[in-house]
């Protein structure tokens, strides 16, 4: 706006106060009955919803699948959508900083000195376009659910293996299940497709001993399940080395 | 034209209307005296305060014409901050910041405190509500152009508004260090801790180590009952003293009438 703007903008407004009302008693009604409103939504989700609590944190059974707020499913989903890992980085902390920095400084790049809308066509676009892709990723992260089973049939090779590996095999894909890797992993029918890469056919790609160390030194943003314990990490990287693109992982259980 | 009106007056519908001695409602009795008692005390705060200019500055100033709801989010966000920080300052006083002890001082809370599940509950969907609010009156704002000359100002403090609400929602969130609170923030961790360049050293700073342990609990505690609500308070302040001083905006499809020859202040 350069200084003719300004001038008139600032007459313009002296009118539109001068042909207004005082906030009190006047305006503040307005504010005063949505006080009430915010404070009553408040109570009524309180009173529906309640305060309830997950069980006691434990560092050791990871039997929870981490979910965030419902106002950062749009964040957790865009992570989905960046794939090649050395852009995660970037993608987690880039996007919002990026996202930041140019909200913190529009007044200063829209020079435009047009306030309405309509005359603002850029601007309004790019508003509707942001708060859309927001709603529908937070649709997609609400749709996604938590993630916390594995329905896969053993594999011809398991099933004509000893009973014992068959128990070992199950008790694998139920710690699997139970240890929130469909969070960030998609394996067979269930999990959340990102950020880390599908393990439905892991077998094909890592070796028994290699998918163990990956979860005791993972590569961030991946927890370490070192926690879990030796016996628990060698039936899940068993399980998992078992999951191969000849054959196994159809859905069914 | 003379600048010397510099105060708002009240409105015709709520000035006093003094009495003249030969009314006959005039009778000096208890309201009377009580009315009397009521002003010569204000009055008295007033000769040493001056408080009455900025109660008329804030009061009685001019709201432009064509003012609607949608000027109510910022008040309405300002409510959901107030309840937050009454139903906290409930919850902090059974609260127990260890790692020990947090999950049963929330047990506790829920259980045995009277009426605290209703107040822990209004902590916990506050926070969502006030989230929601912040975003709708930034949309607001961005709409109607508000953050224009000469408003920016008042806009780049709301940004700093919003990341500091973020910020009070992520570090709440560990505090009942229950399974969610507790894996929600491993993982929150385990993507800042993958950012270039100052990734690699946030985890620790934050945490106070590696992992997720009792010192992450206390400083996020301190953080979220201290640290963001003294930041939180101080900006609000700063956001509602350039609200009045600035005026807020109108509706930018509102036309001012036009008016002949000297304007004059609001006089109804
Ligand atoms: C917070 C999200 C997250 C969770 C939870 C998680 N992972 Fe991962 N995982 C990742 C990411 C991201 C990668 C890719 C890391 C990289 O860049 O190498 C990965 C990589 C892997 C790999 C290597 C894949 C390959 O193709 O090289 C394996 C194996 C793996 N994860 C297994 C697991 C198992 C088993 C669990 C559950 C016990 C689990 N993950 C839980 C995010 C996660
Ligand atoms: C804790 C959060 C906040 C509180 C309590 C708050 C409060 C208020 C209040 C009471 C007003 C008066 C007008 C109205 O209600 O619309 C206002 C105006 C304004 N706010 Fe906020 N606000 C907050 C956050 C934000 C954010 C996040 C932004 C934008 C990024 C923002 C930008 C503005 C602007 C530009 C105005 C002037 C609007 C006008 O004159 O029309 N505020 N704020």
């Amino acid at each position: 706006m350069n200084q003719r703007e300004k001038e008139e903008y600032l007459r313009e407004y002296a009118i539109l106060k001068a042909q207004g009302k005082p906030f009190f008693p006047y305006i503040i009604v307005k504010d005063g009955v949505m006080m009430i409103v915010v404070i009553g939504t408040i109570m009524l989700m309180s009173l529906t919803l309640g305060g309830e609590l997950t069980a006691k944190a434990d560092a050791t059974t990871t039997t929870y699948a981490p979910r965030p707020e419902w106002y950062y499913f749009w964040a957790f989903e865009l992570l989905k959508v960046i794939k090649p890992p050395e852009l995660v980085g970037l993608a987690t902390v880039g996007i919002p900083t990026i996202a930041m920095i140019l909200l913190f400084l529009l007044p200063f790049y829209d020079r435009n000195p047009e306030r309405h809308p309509l005359r603002r066509p850029l601007a309004t676009t790019a508003g509707i376009f942001v708060i859309s892709a927001m709603a529908l990723l937070s649709y997609l992260g609400a749709e996604a659910g938590a993630p916390s089973q594995v329905n896969i049939d053993p594999p011809a090779s398991i099933a004509a293996a000893s009973h014992e590996d068959q128990v070992r095999w199950e008790a694998g894909r139920r710690l699997t299940a139970q240890s929130g890797c469909g969070g960030c992993h998609k394996i067979g029918p269930n999990g959340n497709d990102g950020p880390g890469p599908p393990l439905t056919e892991i077998g094909d790609r890592l070796k028994e001993g290699a998918i163990r160390e990956t979860m005791i030194n993972p590569t961030l943003p991946m927890p370490s399940f070192r926690e879990l314990g030796p016996e628990a990490l060698d039936e899940m990287a068993f399980f998992l080395s078992t999951l191969k693109s000849s054959g196994a992982a159809e859905g069914g259980h | 034209m003379a600048k010397f009106k510099i105060l708002p007056s009240p409105p015709a519908a709520v000035r006093p209307q003094p009495k003249r001695p030969d009314d006959p409602t005039v009778d000096d009795g208890f309201v009377d005296k009580a009315k009397d008692a009521g002003i010569s005390a204000a009055d008295w705060v007033d000769e040493r305060t001056s408080l009455s200019g900025t109660v008329r500055w804030v009061m009685f100033r001019p709201i432009p014409k064509g003012t609607n709801w949608f000027y109510t989010l910022g008040t309405a966000t300002m409510v959901a901050f107030i309840n937050q920080v009454i139903t906290g300052m409930v919850l902090a006083m059974y609260y127990e910041p260890s790692a020990s002890r947090a999950y049963e001082s929330m047990k506790y809370i829920n259980n045995e405190v009277f009426l605290g599940e209703f107040v822990h509950g209004m902590h916990r969907w506050g926070s969502t509500v006030m989230v929601l609010l912040v975003f709708l009156h930034m949309a607001r704002t961005f709409f109607f152009g508000a953050y224009k000359y000469p408003r920016e100002l008042n806009w780049v403090i709301g940004v700093a508004l919003l990341v500091l609400t973020l910020a009070m929602s992520v570090t709440g969130y560990l505090l009942p260090f229950d399974q969610r609170a507790y894996w929600a923030s491993v993982v929150a961790m385990n993507i800042a801790g993958n950012a270039p360049f100052l990734g690699p050293f946030t985890p620790p700073a934050a945490l106070g180590g590696p992992d997720v342990t009792a010192v992450t609990l206390s400083r996020f505690y301190i953080i979220h009952m201290m640290l963001i609500p003294g930041l939180i308070i101080g900006l609000i302040s700063a956001h509602l003293y350039l609200v009045i001083k600035l005026g807020t905006t109108a509706p930018p499809w509102i036309r001012a009438d036009k008016v002949s020859g000297d304007l004059k202040e609001h006089d109804a």
